[in-house]
């Protein structure tokens, strides 16, 4: 006897599973989880805050050449300057012992170090947590409210759809920038949950218009009548019938989103509403980026740009991967 | 002397995935010679339009492959050979071609003179006047009323026959030497219908050309075409003149293309299918045991409805609405076991009174009693329990069925909804037990209904509705987009169901031959209105409005 046949998550995975690329893509993205992960819980770059390297020490690979300049650099003692008021008081404090003499700084470190020293990898991997929870987490919170208000909006009509059209229109009639800034001074706090908030919260209307179209479309599909006939609830129609027929478009949505929100804390970080001090995300360490450029500094840049780009290729290439597997009449 | 068209050997692939192609045409040769009528006959995948989408030039390029040997010989010239300029610089000026769809073929932004002149200018080089004045008098030689002013028309402004008269204008303005009409009139109405075939007909002896006419409908044949070829899974099965394919074919599958088919003249118990032709149990000499129809004292109503209206609404202006009355004061009664049919064209309002007797319309007014209770006025929460005593059949088996859903999830539904059954387990059961019942394998039951064939998914739609066991089933338009062959097996399916089980049947159709099958009583439904109801076999015999008796005149080919 034929049992219960495979749901569409089962058929979906099988589909996906012969697709390399597509289970190439979930390999990264399961990776950058996996760091996130444990980065959170403290056991990789917990310590990226202590300064390992000496300022600006270059990656190891660059070779020695770079290192002994940065070296020598560094080495030039200074001349001791008869003029200096606090001279003989830092003079007392030496020898009695307060200062501590700073550790040993690396000269290089794998992929070199930042302005203080932080070792750029630990960075990289502590960034990465910011980033993916802000852009996942945004990207979820608005593709989530703009399904929900798409598909009431769509499958209803009438005076429903109006009330949820002009809250649209009131969205976007206000400049997304000052759109922002009026949500992050409502909510007055600086820290991880108000930007994924403040970016969901005024993310969601894209998603909005585009699933209301594929209601408005579907609800007059036969599909859907043979459904009203037998009875199903208006809860079963909009999310059991029709949701799984414009689902990809809510995954296409999610894809682009990710990445524009994870840009997107960038900027907000730069306003300076991004972020907490203390904090460090892939926004924060491109921000810092600009000023190294003009000094030759390049690994920081580099780091936190390739990581951003490997995971937002392999995202992309996942969604879409979904969303033909989720197509049961494609092979 | 060399035919105008020759097809030798042509053989075209089509690309499905990365490892597997099915070949839809396979080595088919036939001729077209000049100012002939030729029909190419078949049902869906025989691969007729495929063969005549190759002569135009118009298969995708990236999922077909011609192979090396076919030729498809223009005037002595093989226009496979040919580069693309030249192939498009003789389409629309030696080849024309009509579509199935006139309202997805002309552009909805641009008037239909527009749209005309386009080729003159194009392929004749006229100048915008000469170019307005050829399309004026093209427009009234396929007889568009006032031609003068329809030339600004939108194509959205203009009925489904007028659209494919201004098709038929496009395709004849350079005067082409064949003239390749794919399925012109399947999507209109029968009695636009006879006047498309008509028009097309007297064109081609007025111009001297050259028609391939495909059509799935062998009836339509004998009207206009002067040679016949049959084709089945891209394979030519027959090819010869019209009367004698028509009235002595040679091959089974043609006979049984012109038997499957009901008639309105004999109404056996059971439709012979195409098995029966190709195993030589059924044939033009054997007697089929006859069934008698049509309403008795003793039949109990089931249904009656009365006074049924239904209005939308079109937006005027900026405030105003007008009413548009869709359906108005229908009344019918309904008897139990009993199958009551609603003709009429597009338009008429029939399939408007099946939705809004199961509430998929609001009804503006009137009743429809069911066991005591008006199923119109009863508030949603109440009418819940009725949903699964009457049912509904979709039109559209591609459409109707939820592609995300496996049939086995699809029949499992109403059954919880309902709850029919104990639990699950009894639940798939019965689901199995119904899959058999409609004549599908077991194994569909974890499938999606895209690997299912038309026939196969409306037999789905059928068991979703057995599921609930409803006393009335309507069957909107239910066979319409199916093959001939195939249509006869699903209607052989639904009357057995009602000898079996008893149920209550409105058929809904424009096909009258149909309806004359299935129907005791049949209602003819024109603008919203009843316009004439009584016994099948009454009606057919002797109908009292001219409006029936023009809907019977436009029946092709009565045999």
């Amino acid at each position: 006897m034929t049992t219960a046949s495979p749901g569409l998550w089962m058929l979906a995975w099988r589909r996906l599973r012969a697709d390399r690329i597509a289970m190439l893509a979930l390999a990264v993205v399961t990776a950058f989880l996996l760091l996130l992960a444990l980065s959170a819980s403290g056991v990789v770059a917990a310590d990226w805050e202590r300064e390992v390297g000496v300022n600006y020490a270059p990656p190891t690979f660059m070779g020695a050449a770079a290192a002994s300049a940065a070296v020598q650099t560094a080495s030039v003692a200074l001349p001791p300057n008869p003029f200096d008021p606090l001279a003989a008081d830092i003079a007392a404090l030496g020898r009695s012992g307060t200062v501590v003499a700073p550790a040993a700084k690396r000269t290089t470190l794998p992929f070199g170090a930042d302005k203080w020293g932080h070792d750029i990898v630990k960075k990289t991997v502590k960034g990465a947590q910011t980033s993916i929870v802000v852009g996942l987490g945004a990207a979820v919170l608005a593709v989530v409210l703009g399904t929900l208000f798409g598909a009431f909006a769509g499958f209803y009509g009438g005076a429903v759809d109006d009330l949820f059209n002009w809250f649209y229109s009131v969205f976007t009639s206000i400049p997304a920038i000052l759109m922002i800034l009026t949500v992050a001074a409502v909510l007055q706090q600086k820290g991880i949950v108000t930007i994924v908030l403040i970016l969901g919260l005024t993310g969601w209307t894209g998603p909005f218009r585009l699933i209301r179209a594929e209601y408005i479309k579907h609800k007059g599909r036969e599909y859907v009548l043979a459904a009203h006939a037998i009875g199903a609830s208006n809860w079963r129609k909009m999310f059991a019938h029709i949701f799984p027929n414009v689902s990809h478009v809510a995954l296409v949505q999610l894809s682009i989103l990710v990445v524009g929100f994870i840009k997107a804390e960038v900027i907000l970080s730069f306003l300076g509403f991004g972020v907490p001090v203390g904090t460090v995300s892939w926004g924060s360490m491109l921000g810092e980026a600009q000023n190294e450029l003009i000094l030759g500094k390049w690994w920081q840049l580099a780091a936190a740009a390739s990581a951003m780009a490997l995971l937002v290729t392999a995202f992309s290439l996942l969604t879409d991967a979904l969303r033909d597997a989720l197509d049961p009449k494609l092979k | 002397m060399t035919p105008l068209l020759e097809v030798r050997n042509l053989r075209i692939r089509f690309r499905v995935d990365r490892h597997t192609s099915t070949e839809a045409v396979k080595g088919i040769s036939f001729t077209v010679p000049a100012n002939t009528t030729v029909a190419l006959v078949g049902e869906s995948g025989s691969g007729k339009s495929v063969s005549s989408l190759a002569v135009m030039g118009l298969l995708p390029r990236d999922t077909t492959s011609i192979a090396p040997g076919s030729q498809i010989l223009f005037n002595g010239v093989d226009l496979l050979g040919l580069t693309a300029g030249q192939r498009r610089a003789l389409c629309g000026k030696d080849i024309a071609m009509i579509f199935q769809e006139p309202m997805s073929s002309l552009n909805p932004v641009f008037t239909v003179g527009f749209q005309i002149g386009e080729v003159l200018r194009l392929h004749l080089g006229l100048s915008r006047q000469a170019a307005r004045a050829r399309t004026i008098a093209l427009l009234e030689e396929v007889g568009m009323p006032d031609p003068a002013t329809r030339i600004d028309a939108y194509p959205s402004q203009m009925s489904g026959g007028q659209q494919q008269r201004v098709m038929i204008a496009m395709a004849i303005a350079c005067e082409p030497k064949l003239l390749i009409a794919d399925e012109p009139t399947t999507a209109l109405d029968v009695t636009i219908q006879k006047q498309i075939v008509e028009l097309i007909a007297s064109l081609q002896v007025k111009r001297q050309m050259a028609v391939l006419f495909i059509t799935h409908d062998l009836g339509l044949v004998g009207e206009i075409a002067d040679r016949v070829i049959v084709m089945r899974h891209g394979e030519v099965k027959e090819e010869g003149n019209a009367t004698q394919v028509l009235e002595t074919p040679a091959d089974p599958y043609t006979r049984a293309l012109l038997y499957c088919r009901p008639t309105l003249d004999a109404r056996p118990r059971r439709l012979p299918v195409i098995d029966d032709f190709l195993s030589g149990a059924a044939g033009p000499g054997i007697a089929l045991e006859q069934r008698t129809r049509g309403l008795t004292a003793l039949d109990t109503p089931v249904l009656v409805v009365d006074k049924l209206c239904k209005s939308f609404f079109v937006r005027t202006g900026l405030f105003g609405k007008r009413a548009f009355k869709a359906i108005d004061d229908v009344s019918f009664t309904l008897a139990r076991g009993k199958t009551l049919g609603i003709v009429g064209e597009s338009g008429s309002g029939k399939t408007t009174v099946g939705l809004t007797l199961l509430r998929l319309h609001q009804a503006s007014s009137g009743s429809a009693m069911f066991e005591g209770h008006d199923l119109i006025s009863m508030p949603e929460r109440a009418y819940l329990p009725y949903k699964r005593r009457i049912q509904i059949i979709f039109q559209n088996p591609y459409a109707s069925l939820n592609p995300r859903f496996t049939v086995g999830q699809i029949l499992l539904e109403p059954m919880r909804i309902h709850a029919i059954g104990a639990n699950d387990r009894e639940r798939v059961l019965l689901a199995q037990q119904l899959l058999e019942r409609v004549g599908l394998p077991a194994a569909a039951f974890g499938r999606y209904p895209h690997e299912f064939s038309g026939g196969q998914r409306q037999r789905i739609a059928i068991a979703r509705c057995l599921t609930m066991k409803p006393d009335i089933l309507v069957c909107d338009e239910s066979v319409s987009a199916l093959d001939v062959s195939v249509q006869a097996q699903v209607l052989n399916l639904l009357q057995d169901l009602q000898d079996e089980l008893g149920m209550s049947y409105l058929f809904i159709s424009h096909d009258l031959a149909v309806v004359k099958y299935m129907a005791d009583e049949v209602m003819v439904m024109q603008h919203g209105r009843v316009v004439e109801m009584a016994d099948a076999d009454t009606l057919y015999r002797d109908p009292q409005q001219p409006y029936t008796r023009s809907l019977l005149a436009a029946i092709p080919a009565k045999r």
